[in-house]
């Protein structure tokens, strides 16, 4: 079970940090080496984004990732294999990330089934509100793997208490409007904000959309469990390279 | 809550979480609106004041002698003020902005009609606008990208993706989810989640509603066959929806492109080549691969050139009540060219798809019957495209000499 392995982990670690990566970007040997680059340097947890050609919830950095992605031949069965291939060698849970069009066109059942198969512990599907998710939330209950909800800055908190009854392992707090790739004022509207997704569910929090470096994540300490670093991994494997991940994961705790 | 509606297995509101509260207020402030009959009052009053409604149907004379069949007439939205039915949608959500108290609007736009018309709302109105535009589509109207500018619309190029009308939606959401404060999206199509499909057609009923009237007082009786063109289906809807409950035949057109067995075209329901998706907010027959990735679309008319359509013409398609075609780029252009010879008219390219399945099969048709297309837009916009087409050497002198000056 995905949360009581992050309750585990939350009691050796005042946060815990989530990354993500989009499978096939730059390559998918690169894809494997970030990987392996991030589980090294300590990460919790990884999201793995299957690419999509209309990421309506990301902003441009992401964007180009999942076009250059699929413009180099990256498919749903070759990020499925790699997302096999790492669950397989490292021992974290990954979680997969994409859009409802993935699963609904591979046939909802049958992706859940896939993602079980290969050992994958959840999923967050940005585009999916419960309300038109039902199939889905019946698949992932019944391969027991967590759906992850989103809780947003706009989200009145009747609505919080609602999501917080479908979702598994912990809640997505997405920091702030907007996409992701832009810039977050860690300030005091963020605190009362997370204070009230706090008392809206018992499941652990998760932090993301423009936490890209070490104050960010000590800000999140007390205030949430999970810190989730995106787009800015992509940023530093284009501007310095694959190696320099891991240094900069080490970097943030 | 989220309000969610389906046409069939269609439609629905695939929102992203950010966005649950701004369509509550969207859907309410809708419903409202619906059930004012102040709402439709102040509608027709402008769209009879600042844009031209009611528009007229005019009897195609030459082309029914032509053709010596049916009896031709078309519905002239071409006739709106900033030239095409866009006009209808945009007027009625600006209603809605003030109503709901927001100051700034966002649109995407493909043909750039929709562009201009959002743009000449938020002038009339005091909004602030911004208009995204694929990049491919700012090159082929660039002169709407000219007006747009001119009436204060900040206008991005979108270089994503295929750089065309899906991915300006793409942005315009992505704007929106940061702005939704004081923004309101004006989606010029009846695409998009709920409440969006609905309300486009709602404000596009007036097309049908008119032209119901104004055939049954001139000709006294109804037509046999409606024609409009399919990009996300607006214009469609507004028009059919005045004959849902008549025997009359509706026929959609899209946009066949180079041929619907080339794979280069946008036709999503008259093609083999669509099928059942979720993007962009609702689901609908989609032109995309086995996994779901869109696809490239292709089309003479940036209007009709997009991956998906209504949700509701989805469903229509599927109980029967639509027949669907679709007309090649070089058909379309022999249709233009056709109707500006015969009638004086001039035809938006979007709308001479619907002016290219008529004309295929009006020859079969029985003289005591009568046809109805729909002008969706004019075609002044397109004037680079067609002298290109007809490869005009003169247009091409003029252009180069024109080059030349702004040069020196
Ligand atoms: C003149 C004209 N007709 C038709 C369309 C297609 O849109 P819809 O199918 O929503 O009517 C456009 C879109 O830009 C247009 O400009």
């Amino acid at each position: 079970m995905l949360e009581s392995y992050l309750r585990e982990r939350m009691k050796q670690k005042d946060i815990l940090l989530m990354t993500h990566l989009v499978l096939g970007y730059p390559s998918f040997d690169d894809s494997f080496k970030i990987i392996e680059a991030m589980v090294e340097a300590g990460v919790d947890l990884m999201e793995l984004q299957v690419p999509f050609s209309e990421p309506i919830a990301d902003g441009p950095v992401i964007l180009r990732a999942n076009q250059k992605a699929l413009e180099s031949g990256a498919t749903v069965e070759r990020s499925l294999d790699l997302a096999k291939k790492v669950a397989q060698r490292f021992d974290i849970p990954f979680l997969i990330m994409t859009y409802y069009n993935i699963l609904f066109k591979y046939g909802t059942d049958r992706f859940v089934a896939e993602m079980a198969d290969r050992n994958l512990k959840g999923a967050i599907i940005p585009d999916l509100p419960p309300e038109e998710g039902g199939e889905y939330l019946k698949a992932m209950e019944k391969y027991v793997m967590a759906p992850i909800l989103i809780f947003s800055p706009t989200t009145p908190f009747e609505r919080m208490r609602y999501l917080a009854n479908f979702a598994r392992g912990f809640i997505y707090c997405v920091a702030r409007k907007g996409v992701t790739g832009q810039d977050t004022s860690f300030s005091e509207e963020l605190v009362s904000y997370l204070s009230r997704c706090r008392s809206a569910t018992d499941l652990p929090l998760a932090v993301g959309f423009g936490v890209k470096q070490k104050e960010d994540v000590d800000f999140l300490k007390a205030k949430a469990d999970i810190a989730v670093i995106g787009t800015q991994t992509i940023r530093i494997v284009e501007e310095r390279g694959v190696h320099s991940v891991g240094d900069f994961i080490r970097g943030l705790r | 809550m989220i309000t969610k509606r389906y046409y069939g297995q269609f439609g629905g509101a695939f929102l992203p979480e950010i966005l649950v509260a701004t369509f509550d207020e969207l859907v309410a402030a809708f419903e409202a609106a619906k059930n004012d009959p102040s709402f439709w009052q102040e509608y027709q009053h402008v769209m009879s004041t600042y844009s031209c409604r009611p528009t007229p149907i005019t009897f195609a004379e030459n082309l029914t002698r032509f053709f010596g069949g049916p009896r031709i007439y078309v519905k002239r939205e071409d006739l709106n003020h900033t030239g095409a039915h866009k006009a209808n949608n945009v007027m009625g959500q600006g209603i809605l902005v003030k109503r709901m108290g927001k100051t700034r609007v966002i649109a995407e736009t493909g043909a750039g009609q929709h562009g201009v018309a959002t743009a000449t709302m938020a002038a009339r109105f005091g909004f602030n606008c911004t208009i995204y535009m694929g990049e491919v589509d700012v090159w082929r109207q660039r002169p709407n990208v000219f007006w747009m500018e001119r009436l204060g619309a900040q206008v991005v190029p979108v270089k994503e993706g295929t750089r065309i009308l899906k991915d300006a939606i793409n942005e315009a959401f992505r704007d929106w989810v940061s702005n939704m404060d004081d923004t309101h999206y004006v989606l010029g199509t009846a695409c998009g989640p709920h409440p969006y499909p609905e309300m486009v057609a709602y404000l596009q009923s007036i097309i049908g509603k008119e032209a119901r009237r104004q055939l049954l007082e001139t000709e006294g009786k109804l037509p046999a066959r409606v024609y409009a063109c399919v990009g996300g289906g607006s214009n469609a809807m507004g028009i059919f929806s005045g004959f849902f409950d008549d025997p009359v035949e509706l026929v959609g057109v899209e946009a066949g492109g180079d041929g619907l067995d080339t794979g280069r075209h946008a036709s999503r329901l008259a093609s083999k080549d669509g099928s059942i998706g979720v993007a962009q907010g609702y689901k609908t027959c989609f032109l995309q691969n086995g996994d779901g990735q869109m696809r490239e679309t292709h089309s003479v008319a940036a209007g009709l050139d997009y991956v998906g359509v209504s949700p509701i013409l989805a469903s229509l398609k599927e109980s029967g009540r639509v027949r669907f075609e679709a007309a090649t780029d070089k058909e379309v252009l022999e249709a233009a060219a056709l109707t500006i010879r015969k009638e004086g008219l001039i035809p938006a390219l979007e709308s001479a798809h619907a002016f290219a399945q008529a004309f295929k099969e009006a020859p079969g048709m029985s003289g005591d019957d009568i046809i109805l297309i729909n002008q969706s837009g004019r075609g002044d916009k397109d004037i680079f495209t067609i002298a290109d087409a007809f490869n005009d050497p003169a247009w091409q002198k003029f252009i180069i000499k024109k080059a030349e000056a702004y040069r020196a």
